[in-house]
């Protein structure tokens, strides 16, 4: 931390009072969201973003129906402003009646729970292991970069499926799959950052001063590496919720009748001719979800990382 | 050169070597007798079950297990499918063609429309044109693209009825396939109709495959372009009076694409693995619809040597993206 407080006092004029942690962090802080609300996609990104959070949290409050119920009596209804649509099915129903803006705001909340699990788990192990070649160098570091190199040289979606078919067909796996092919980026990016920052004074004088390689590893290095894979991350999560839905899509990922939005999907495409809506729609809301977490993304590269900052 | 190009070889070895330990324990790593999966019979005897264990070599130690395997496929033999009973190279190379023509048409409309995008967005930094166009390649980064392929079948091939939705040709057109690629074929037919409609059943696809290279492409492009625009011998250009058209294309262009060109290689990996999608929803008789059909058929054989060849052919690609950028940038060969 000294290397960042020393960086900190250099690039900015001191506040008139005294200088704590505090002040500093909320200072940096203020800087962040000064560069962050700069960009107005992101702003926009962050809006839908939250609101999609949202919906997943209170999914059985806001949805009109059980996302499982069906109408026999309603099958393959079209929305409510199209002739033959209802205002009681607002989105209109699928094949088997369900209601369809129901199935959708469920939906969010498998979406979102796959980026969260599969960035957790593919930031964790990413950055572990990075550290962990980075900081050893020798073989340790070549026999983990080789491992990496292995698979990144499939195409990920591919190996995702292959994976998928190892561990059978599910969310879960698909999750776990879908984590270890974008892990290999956390490793990487960790790993050079550690390259970058160990011959660095700050990480020396703690060492002389008797930190011990694992305090040196997390606490003087990491908190400086944390800006790109902040942003990798943002990106793994956008990955994680397309990778999810292409493999619930190919019949790999979440099982019917989960209403995942490619899993829907898949289910629909048969009515692709004849029913517009329950393909357009599924299709839409992970559309929106990535290009909200894509657009935070692009903000948080502009307010995070100094070098990309002015161009 | 060579040394530098000998050098990238020679690290690609431990990492085929890996892909393939990876292949190697796919097949036994998949739940179920690996044994009654290759030979795809049923009811089979105890006798012929113990025959069949010699032949693959099941009894013998995994790590010689390893070594035949490996021996096997440097000389071409990756197995049998078992669906088809034909070998998995030659079903490999005959559905190639397909997904390289594909995959071909793809980065070229990916690049002949990224990169006068991103060039014009850079030229106009900051305006309504450049954040518009940065948006739109944004959606298209962020596309599910099994749902665009969707889309564009109801608008073109359902309301307007201007394309077909699967296939690569008419059932009408019947000529040899001389070098695999339909485009060529149908105009080396001479049949009249034919290479329009090799084209139209084409272009959907291409399209669908091109979206995501394409935003990135155009993303990167004009990040480059900025990059370079700032440079002092741009500013030199345009101070000693040269048209701005002569700037941008002669002094800016040339040095932004260099890191497009990387940018562009590394697109193959995006491109297989978009074909296997795009090919399932087209219904693209290409290698990314075989390798899904296989794994739902659980031809096994097939997707075990089907991950070595694609693998293979994405490393050989980015090594030699490697060596064209050390040939364009001299500076990185040491």
């Amino acid at each position: 931390m000294v290397h960042v407080e020393a960086q900190e006092s250099d690039a900015h004029t001191k506040p008139a009072g005294e200088v704590t942690v505090w002040s500093i962090r909320r200072q940096r802080a203020l800087e962040f969201w000064h560069y962050f609300s700069r960009n107005k996609g992101a702003v926009i990104g962050l809006i839908v973003f939250v609101a999609i959070v949202l919906i997943a949290i209170f999914a059985p409050l806001i949805a009109p129906y059980n996302p499982a119920a069906q109408d026999r009596g309603a099958l393959l209804l079209p929305p409510f402003w199209q002739e033959g649509g209802s205002t009681a099915y607002l989105l209109g129903t699928d094949a088997v009646g369900r209601d369809l803006l129901s199935r959708l705001i469920y939906g969010a909340r498998f979406s979102l729970f796959v980026g969260l699990f599969v960035v957790t788990l593919s930031v964790s192990v990413g950055v572990i292991v990075g550290l962990i070649a980075g900081w050893f160098g020798g073989w340790i570091d070549t026999a983990i970069m080789r491992v990496m190199d292995v698979i990144l040289a499939f195409p990920s979606l591919l190996l995702a499926l292959v994976l998928v078919a190892i561990l059978g067909p599910g969310l879960v796996n698909a999750m776990i799959a879908i984590a270890l092919i974008l892990q290999p980026h956390f490793v990487r990016l960790t790993r050079g950052s550690v390259l970058a920052e160990k011959r660095r004074e700050y990480v020396t004088s703690a060492e002389v001063a008797g930190a011990s390689a694992l305090r040196l590893m997390f606490v003087t290095i990491l908190p400086n590496c944390l800006a790109p894979l902040i942003v990798q991350g943002t990106l793994a999560f956008s990955n994680a919720i397309l990778d999810a839905a292409a493999l619930g899509f190919l019949g790999m990922g979440a099982q019917p009748p989960t209403p995942e939005w490619g899993t829907m999907l898949a289910e629909a495409r048969e009515f692709i001719l004849r029913a517009w809506w329950v393909v357009t729609f599924p299709g839409l809301a992970i559309l929106t979800t990535v290009l909200a977490i894509n657009l935070m993304g692009d903000g948080l590269r502009d307010a995070l990382d100094p070098k990309l900052r002015e161009s | 050169m060579l040394r530098f190009f000998l050098h990238r070889l020679g690290l690609l070895i431990p990492t085929f070597i890996g892909v393939s330990i990876v292949t190697f324990a796919f097949i036994r790593l998949i739940p179920g007798d690996p044994i009654l999966m290759l030979a795809g019979e049923r009811g089979m005897s105890a006798e012929r079950y113990a025959e069949l264990r010699s032949l693959y070599g099941y009894d013998k130690p995994l790590i010689v297990q390893y070594f035949d395997y490996a021996w096997s496929a440097l000389q071409g033999d990756l197995g049998t499918s078992v669906v088809t009973k034909r070998p998995v190279i030659e079903e490999f190379f005959t559905l190639f063609p397909a997904t390289i023509e594909l995959a071909f048409v793809a980065i070229i409309i990916a690049v002949a429309v990224g990169i006068p995008l991103g060039v014009l967005a850079a030229v106009k930094r900051g305006s309504w044109l450049d954040q518009g166009l940065m948006g739109v390649a944004l959606i298209g980064y962020s596309m599910p693209i099994f749902w665009w392929g969707l889309l564009l079948i109801i608008l073109f091939s359902g309301i307007l009825q201007w394309t077909p939705v699967s296939g690569r040709i008419s059932l009408l057109y019947f000529f040899p396939q001389v070098t695999g690629f339909m485009l060529i074929d149908s105009l080396l037919s001479g049949q009249e109709g034919a290479f329009k409609s090799a084209l139209s059943h084409l272009i959907l696809p291409a399209i669908v495959l091109a979206t995501i290279p394409l935003a990135v492409i155009a993303r990167q492009t004009r990040s480059a372009m900025l990059e370079v625009l700032g440079e002092d011998y741009v500013r030199t250009a345009r101070a000693k009076g040269m048209p701005p058209r002569r700037v941008i294309g002669l002094h800016a262009l040339r040095n932004a694409l260099i890191p497009v060109i990387t940018t562009i290689g590394l697109q193959v990996g995006v491109l297989l693995a978009g074909a296997i999608l795009t090919e399932t929803i087209f219904s693209w008789p290409g290698i990314g619809k075989w390798m899904v059909d296989s794994v739902f058929k659980r031809d096994y054989a097939v997707v075990q040597g089907g991950l070595l060849l694609i693998a293979g052919i994405v490393m050989i690609v980015n090594l030699l993206v490697d060596v064209a950028y050390g040939l364009v940038n001299p500076r990185i060969r040491h």
